[in-house]
């Protein structure tokens, strides 16, 4: 780091390196402050740009040219500038601009989040409770597509899909050929492989991780179980094609899914194959190194959440001793006495302390 | 008439051919330019004032100047030929019936801005045209106007001739220039601009046809010359496409110094309108500039007479005013309805919305699904409410100017014309047999009967 601009996003200053993005700088701070992205995935070139949630306004263009920006900008792919100020959730323009994006992008989604594998850990989901309406003015029919089986291990549900590019950009720079893009254009616009061809490239299983929605599944997962029921944890095995490093979604003893790890950003820290992801579905594949750290944006935190205080650990401070909570009543009937006053009894109560009456 | 620059020997017979060009004095801008150093070049431009003809209307010669220039790295100039608005054709015509001036354009600017490699990406639809440029390119190369060493001076350049698939989309420079390096036609989020990286990661020039032609008179006359032409910044002459319920519909060009009412009217223009019918609107400047009705068009909300030029159409904002825009001149007469008219606008935004961002992408569509269930009779009074507010939503937060483009027409249609909406919507019945007529959109000036 040799050179550090300061940037002030929402009224909090940080200092990040030249070239940096908007984005980039405000998850540096990181909370509320953060704008939303659906299509921008930092470790794929070129993405980003395209969904319009992340757009933010900037009040200040630089210390050198102090001023506004005319339009609203995506945070994404505009780099920052030393003593740029930008307005993300203080700015009533963005918050209105961004509630329009999260309805637009809804029109034409199916909402079967009931029956949609990626529920839960979606991202639209995410965003649409937070910066969504609960109803939609769109009165009209929903554009529809066929469910098409891209390959032995992928189902693509167009009707789903946001078209981030995310997948395309995946397919495009990690495996060596280019296999699949964008076909058609406007509202009919869809992801598709070139006329049908399969998805069959060791590493393409990785789209399925970096789909933003549920338009892109994995099959061997599909309707087996929702993802908050299942327990995250981490493990490896030594892969010869991939660093093996994994989550697996676990259910007891059952490998139910296997994915890549996930940061806070939900994004992949590590692509793997499609050996790891599809084929190992036995617990003794893989070493397991323990529980996930799963950040408490989402349902699938549900039941794991990290830093939560248990009652052992606070109780004696609040009520001044050790709680004894073992207790010895077997009947309701036994306690089931008006002569005696429960706050009265001194510790905990004991199917001998109704006795003796 | 007023002054021809670009048009004046359009008349001449065969002026299409090398040989009739010539004996008119074509390619005479590339000889004296190619004795003066490029920038020289561009100082001229920039002293003519021209401005871009593609429909911003953005000062050519500051966008030249813009151009980085590192060293080591091969420039490009593009010509913008997908002329797809509807509304526009006036660059088809140019290159139809003058050929060689487009050419000789071209070599004068991409001797201005160093290109060896230039490029004229024309629309797909425009089926018959590339070979006309084509047949020309070859004659001005079989008589050394272009290929290795022109004229002497050590300057190569070639013109290439691409042909589009049919995508408004790639009208937008970045997606033009996307297109032209044969990928999908998406535009690209800026920055980087392309006169930093364009076409193939190059510094690149994306020029309207229009613009280019209007670099031979600038070079012939001289900067400041040509700046005398025309009222403060709108220098130099425009080509107007003009289309609609007119008595003359074609291609005009003007000196921007004449006024709307005289260029509707007279009949060295477009002789007024038919059957002896009132004007009720008319959109300056292409489909996506916002329409305008009749006592707006011919009078600023100041009160003053609306000119023919950059700022005068734009006075007044959006609020009371337009834009130039690309030239496209669509009048309508009282017998045309606003809502069909907006509705089939829509459809057209919706259709050619390349899908990339989501506003765009998702409100075109929704918006051409209100006006049509406003114009087949199942509207409901908050619909207008909603069409405001979802053009609102798509304007300024695209990637591109489609999103804006998309957005301006029905904005202004629900602007200028709200009663003609909620009478389709009152009179469901009604509306599908008949046309709101003039109202209060009225034409304030008498008209001749012819």
């Amino acid at each position: 780091m040799s050179e550090q601009i300061k940037v002030t996003i929402d009224n909090i200053t940080v200092a990040v390196a030249p070239g940096t993005t908007i984005l980039q700088a405000a998850r540096q701070i990181g909370g509320e402050v953060t704008p939303p992205a659906m299509c921008y995935y930092s470790k794929l070139e070129g993405s980003g740009g395209k969904c319009r949630t992340c757009l933010v306004e900037v009040s200040k263009g630089s210390e050198k040219d102090p001023r506004p920006m005319p339009k609203l900008v995506a945070s994404c792919r505009t780099p920052v500038s030393d003593g740029m100020e930008v307005k993300n959730i203080t700015s009533p323009k963005v918050l209105d601009a961004r509630a329009g994006i999260v309805e637009m992008l809804l029109i034409n989604h199916p909402l079967d989040c009931p029956v949609c594998d990626q529920a839960g850990e979606c991202h639209l989901q995410d965003l649409s409770y937070e910066h969504g309406a609960s109803g939609t003015r769109y009165e009209f029919d929903r554009r529809t597509f066929e469910k098409e089986d891209i390959g032995p291990y992928i189902q693509l549900h167009m009707n789903r899909c946001i078209l981030c590019y995310r997948c395309v950009y995946t397919a495009d720079q990690l495996t060596g050929k280019r296999e699949h893009g964008v076909l058609d254009r406007g509202d009919h616009a869809a992801i598709s492989t070139c006329i049908g061809k399969a998805l069959d490239n060791d590493f393409i299983g990785n789209v399925i991780d970096v789909c933003p929605v549920g338009a892109l599944t994995d099959k061997t997962f599909r309707f087996k179980n929702r993802v908050w029921f299942t327990k995250p944890v981490d493990a490896h095995r030594d892969c010869p094609t991939c660093s093996g490093k994994t989550r697996l979604w676990m259910r007891g003893d059952e490998v139910y899914r296997v994915t890549a790890r996930k940061d806070k950003w939900g994004e992949v820290e590590e692509w793997i194959c499609n050996t790891c992801r599809f084929d190992k579905k036995q617990a003794s594949d893989w070493t397991i190194e323990g529980p996930s750290k799963i950040d408490r944006h989402s349902v699938i935190a549900q039941g794991h959440y990290e830093g939560v205080l248990k009652p052992q650990n606070f109780l004696p401070e609040v009520i001044g001793r050790n709680p004894k909570l073992l207790m010895n009543i077997h009947d309701v009937s036994g306690v089931n006495k008006n002569d005696i006053e429960l706050s009265k009894l001194n510790g905990p109560a004991h199917s001998s302390d109704f006795d003796k009456k | 008439m007023g002054i021809q620059l670009l048009l004046e020997k359009s008349k001449v017979e065969n002026i299409r051919l090398y040989d009739v060009y010539r004996r008119e004095g074509g390619y005479r801008s590339v000889e004296k330019a190619l004795k003066m150093s490029p920038d020289d070049i561009v100082e001229e431009v920039k002293k003519s004032g021209l401005r871009g003809r593609g429909g911003a209307g953005f000062p050519t010669g500051m966008k030249w100047s813009f151009l980085a220039k590192p060293e080591g790295v091969p420039r490009h100039l593009v010509c913008n030929a997908d002329e797809s608005e509807p509304g526009t054709f006036k660059d088809r015509y140019l290159m139809e019936f003058l050929p060689h001036l487009l050419i000789e354009g071209l070599i004068v600017s991409s001797y201005a801005l160093g290109s060896n490699a230039t490029y004229i990406y024309i629309r797909g639809e425009y089926a018959w045209i590339p070979d006309i440029l084509e047949q020309a390119i070859a004659e001005a190369k079989a008589n050394g106007w272009l290929g290795k060493n022109i004229l002497g001076t050590g300057f190569d350049c070639e013109i290439y001739v691409q042909r589009g698939a049919g995508a408004y989309i790639c009208g937008e420079e970045t997606a033009l220039i996307e297109s032209l390096e044969g990928k999908r036609g998406n535009p690209r989020i800026k920055p980087p601009f392309p006169a930093i990286q364009g076409l193939w990661m190059r510094p690149t020039v994306v020029n309207n046809v229009e613009t280019l032609a209007a670099v031979v008179p600038i070079i012939n006359m001289g900067g400041d010359e040509y700046a005398k032409i025309g009222v403060g910044k709108s220098t130099g002459t425009k080509l107007l496409s003009v289309c609609g319920n007119v008595n003359k519909p074609g291609v005009y060009e003007i000196d921007m110094t004449i006024s709307v009412e005289e260029f509707i009217y007279s009949d060295a223009y477009c002789g007024g309108i038919p059957n002896g019918k009132k004007l009720k609107a008319c959109i300056p400047g292409g489909s996506s500039v916002p329409i305008l009705p009749a006592n707006l068009l011919l009078k600023t909300a100041k009160g003053e007479t609306r000119m023919m030029n950059y700022e005068s159409l734009a006075d007044g904002g959006f609020a009371t005013g337009s834009m130039m825009g690309s030239g496209g001149f669509i009048v309508l007469d009282e017998s045309q309805c606003i809502v069909r008219h907006t509705m089939s606008l829509a459809r057209f935004y919706n259709h050619e919305s390349c899908g990339q961002c989501s506003p765009c992408r998702e409100g075109t569509g929704w918006m051409y699904k209100i006006l049509k269930n406003i114009e087949y009779g199942h509207g409901k009074m908050s619909d207008i409410d909603l069409l405001w507010d979802v053009q609102r939503k798509i304007e300024g937060n695209t990637i591109c100017p489609l999103g804006d483009a998309a957005a301006w027409p029905v904005a202004a249609a629900i602007r200028h014309f709200r009663d003609e909406f909620e009478w389709h919507i009152n009179n469901p019945v009604e509306a599908q047999t008949r046309n709101y007529g003039l109202a209060h959109y009225a034409d304030p000036i008498h008209v001749p009967t012819v």
